[in-house]
């Protein structure tokens, strides 16, 4: 548990990220949410406490609302707790190499981003909303829907498991009233994509299926006399993985001729290299809960890249599920450039599947 | 009137009824055949002689060994383990039409002037049903508008399929089977129209409702090209919400050379009242078995209806059948048909039952059960939505049709208790488990509920309190509701191995052999 979680949102700040943060909100009077919230979560594990066992870290790092939600614990020793975001990936590690099933994590998007750096997408996780941010998607509903989520995974009767992207905003901007999301990396969480519906209306693809399928597809059509200009995600990851091309998770990787001619490139290198071709296109995903394809995670594809690749040629590929979860949602571009952005506005097809497409529209 | 309102103490018998391949004794026996006369022995010799070595079983098989009376017994006890439509209240099973179907059509269907019947019979000698097909043909053709109909096949997805076909003959008898190679769709249709789309080598592009819950007419403007084959659509879709722009829905696809297909599985909230020819469709299809009432459900008997336009006449399915002034006949000469559906001819035992079903109603009548329909799921709406944690998202204020898309939502955030722990609980007051939504669960938490035009107030009321109570509980016992069915045969909470996992749902070695080959990686 991040004990300090949440602890800004109260006080009118915006995050508790840094030391200097802390002091502020706990001056300005806040009082730890982290705490109750995670209660929330734990009470409902309490009909289950027969079938797992809980490994922990002293004090408000988790042994304290273990105590107050009635449930036993064993605790585990990462040392002195230095009461920043070294505790959080020391005990994301430890309880990683001791063979733990789920880590259970409180707190916002630093809390995540903390523990994507100390494990990665090694074991599942799941997060409890308790911070001020929550931008990832990493997290259940509330922390009641995080413990039934939790509930279900230990009974084993959600064995399905999913990417899910750590964002993160740049806090020093955001105090400053600016709104600059961006995508860290990934873990792994467990998907509660229902697996059995009713039978009438039939079974779902897993996540894994559905990537399966669209990357099928857009492999199927790949054009050999074209330069891809690949962007970021675990999506985008699965499209080169079924290329058999090695991929950059988090930076932009060029391709011709089913072959990897530059990685992780900056602006100015897909500017330069891309003058030498002809044909080119631009694949993208769709990031965040947010719905962004341009402008968050991927800014190394500038809008002087999209407008000399022009938007026919651009191909968005996410899966249905996330295309669903952005109901009544556009999507967002912000590449920096009014022009570019009002250029990208409109409908795309956004393909979801083998041959399968969703209509979406854009806006900036 | 009756003075008991409600029976929610009702529900079907429970017990751990055994596998038969469980029960009987070596050697019972439900039927002693005779050993042939020694006459018969000596001309025909040995009745196992007569069957190819290769062919023999080296041991035998091993079947349930049962007297009658204990057969009898054990699918007497499995036929009460179970509810429907003739048994109590089947709201919940929305959009699948739960009417009920005369009783009197049983008669006829059941009468051996149909069930003695062979299809291979001479035409001479099938006059009569023939002449139902003919004469159902007529009906449909009035109350769809279209110019043809063909009532080959088996079900509604299989007249879907007959309609992507003829989508496929029509644009390759123009030259341009190769160029139209895109179906549209919205995520809110029935999944057998992408599904047909994607079988016969189709791209599907699927339309998302806006916030009034109905599909993006801007998003169609966009989606539409010369590489658009068709249109696929419903309206009212699931969520019952009628779509009032459905002309210009097809002026558009129109405009670029595409057809309109009209999937009316569910004719319900529209019988009698609005026709798909006159909004301007070249193709609809019908499920007999719901809006025209047949006994349904657990996978049949079913029939599908297909009806086209003059201009895709001589593209459906053969054979047809034609009057000539004196006598009924197959017609197999339609050398631009999509070829045959099925074996033989549709189902007539469901066809009986609709021609019985129109006879009987005539155009008033069809077009009262529209009316009731929507009046019925309406006052059903109004009082559902008195429910805490129970909502109607998108379109707000605007009346539903015949059914509806509700949403369990809030309940889930406040209690953590879901749609589907609720399908399960509700089997516990004695009511079929419900429908959640087709796939994908567009709407959180789904329910579906379809208070067809037989229901009455009585029994919409009950239906209500029962999930009124359900909700309490929830919001109460959580726990209780979770831990559902306590007294109930159906519903059943499933170990979802079972349907996720190859190795436990191959039911058979070959099965097995199969999975292991394309799923196991081996």
């Amino acid at each position: 548990m991040n004990p300090v979680a949440g602890i800004g949102g109260r006080v009118g700040l915006k995050g508790s990220d840094g030391l200097a943060a802390l002091q502020k909100a706990l001056e300005l009077g806040a009082e730890p949410e982290s705490g109750k919230k995670a209660l929330v979560a734990l009470k409902v594990l309490k009909n289950v406490e027969h079938l797992f066992e809980i490994y922990t870290c002293a004090g408000d790092m988790g042994v304290n609302v273990c105590g107050l939600a009635d449930l036993s614990y064993r605790l585990i020793d990462i040392g002195a707790l230095q009461g920043t975001a070294q505790d959080t990936i020391l005990a994301a590690q430890k309880l990683r190499n001791m063979g733990a099933d789920l880590i259970m994590f409180a707190g916002g998007d630093g809390t995540a981003r903390d523990i994507m750096d100390g494990i990665g997408t090694d074991i599942p996780v799941l997060g409890i909303p308790t911070g001020c941010k929550i931008h990832s998607g990493v997290y259940g509903v509330n922390p009641r829907m995080a413990g039934m989520l939790a509930q279900q995974y230990i009974q084993g009767k959600i064995r399905d498991t999913k990417e899910a992207e750590v964002m993160d905003i740049d806090e020093e901007l955001f105090r400053q009233g600016i709104v600059q999301a961006r995508l860290y990396g990934y873990l792994r969480l467990p998907n509660e994509h229902t697996l059995v519906q009713n039978l009438k209306s039939g079974k779902s693809h897993s996540e894994a299926v559905s990537l399966d399928l669209l990357s099928d597809y857009i492999a199927d059509s790949w054009e050999e006399d074209t330069l891809y200009i690949v962007g970021t995600g675990s999506t985008t990851a699965a499209i080169m993985d079924k290329l058999g091309l090695s991929n950059t998770l988090l930076g932009i990787d060029l391709v011709y001729g089913k072959r990897v001619i530059a990685s992780d490139c900056t602006e100015n290198e897909i500017l330069e290299i891309m003058e030498g071709y002809e044909k080119k296109k631009i694949i993208v995903t769709v990031i965040g809960g947010q719905g962004y394809i341009f402008g968050r995670g991927n800014q190394q594809i500038s809008a002087e890249i999209i407008r000399r690749v022009g938007k026919e040629n651009v191909i968005v590929a996410a899966t249905k599920d996330k295309m669903l979860s952005l109901l009544w949602k556009p999507l967002y571009v912000d590449t920096g450039d009014d022009e570019t952005n009002r250029y990208l506005e409109g409908y795309l097809k956004v393909i979801v599947g083998n041959g399968e497409m969703v209509m979406a529209r854009v806006t900036a | 009137m009756g003075t008991i309102r409600k029976n929610r103490d009702f529900h079907e018998a429970r017990w751990d009824e055994p596998i038969i391949l469980e029960l009987g004794n070596p050697g019972e026996r439900g039927v002693l055949i005779p050993l042939a006369s020694d006459t018969i022995k000596k001309d025909v010799g040995s009745g196992q002689d007569l069957v190819p070595k290769g062919l023999l079983r080296k041991k035998a098989p091993a079947l349930p060994e049962m007297s009658q009376m204990q057969v009898l017994r054990h699918y007497m006890r499995l036929s009460q383990e179970t509810l429907g439509t003739d048994i109590n209240i089947d709201i919940g099973l929305g959009t699948c039409t739960m009417k009920y179907s005369p009783k009197l059509h049983e008669q006829f269907a059941r009468s051996e002037k149909l069930t003695e019947l062979h299809p291979y019979q001479d035409e001479s000698t099938l006059q009569g049903i023939l002449e139902i097909i003919y004469r159902n043909e007529q009906y449909l053709k009035a109350i769809s508008g279209m110019d043809r109909v063909s009532l080959q096949p088996s079900g509604g997805s299989q007249a879907i399929f007959a309609n992507v076909e003829t989508i496929r003959a029509y644009h390759e008898a123009n030259n341009e089977g190769e160029q139209r190679n895109e179906i549209i769709t919205t995520i809110l249709s029935h999944p057998g129209n992408p599904g047909a789309a994607a079988t016969l080598g189709y791209k599907v592009i699927t339309l998302f409702p806006d916030k009034d819950g109905l599909p993006d007419l801007e998003a169609l403007k966009a989606a539409v090209s010369q590489h658009t084959a068709a249109l696929m659509i419903t309206n009212p879709e699931d969520t019952g919400i009628y779509n009032d722009r459905i002309r210009q829905f097809v002026d558009i696809v129109h405009g670029v050379g595409g057809l309109c297909v009209y999937d009316q599985a569910n004719l319900n909230g529209v019988f009698g009242i609005t026709r798909a020819k006159d909004a301007g469709f070249d193709m609809c299809h019908y499920n007999l078995h719901k809006s025209f009432s047949s006994p349904h459900g657990c996978q049949g008997p079913a029939a599908g209806a297909q009806c086209v336009t003059e201009k895709l006449a001589k593209f459906i399915a053969v054979p047809t059948v034609e009057f000539d002034g004196e006598k009924y006949y197959f017609d197999y000469r339609h050398p631009d048909s999509i070829g045959k559906l099925r074996k033989y001819y549709g189902v007539p035992a469901v066809l009986v039952r609709a021609y019985a079903y129109i006879r009987s109603l005539g155009p008033d009548g069809m077009k009262q059960i529209a009316e009731l329909s929507i009046l019925n799921n309406n006052y059903m709406l109004k009082k559902l939505l008195t429910i805490p944690g129970l909502s109607m998202p998108m379109a707000e204020g605007k009346f539903r049709m015949e059914q509806a898309r509700l949403s369990w939502e809030q309940l889930t955030k406040d209690t953590g208790v879901t749609t589907d722990d609720i399908c399960r609980r509700i089997v516990d007051y004695g009511f079929q488990d419900y429908f959640a939504s087709h796939h994908p669960r567009v709407i959180k938490e789904p329910f579906t509920p379809e208070p067809v035009e037989t229901y009455s107030k009585d029994d919409i009321d009950e239906f209500v309190e029962a999930f009124r109570a359900i909700a309490k509980e929830a919001y109460t016992n959580p726990e209780l509701v979770k831990s559902a069915p306590h007294n109930a045969a159906l519903g059943c909470q499933i170990d979802e191995s079972y349907l996720t996992e190859w190795e436990k749902f191959a039911t058979t070695w070959r099965a097995y052999k199969k999975m292991e080959l394309f799923l196991g990686g081996k």
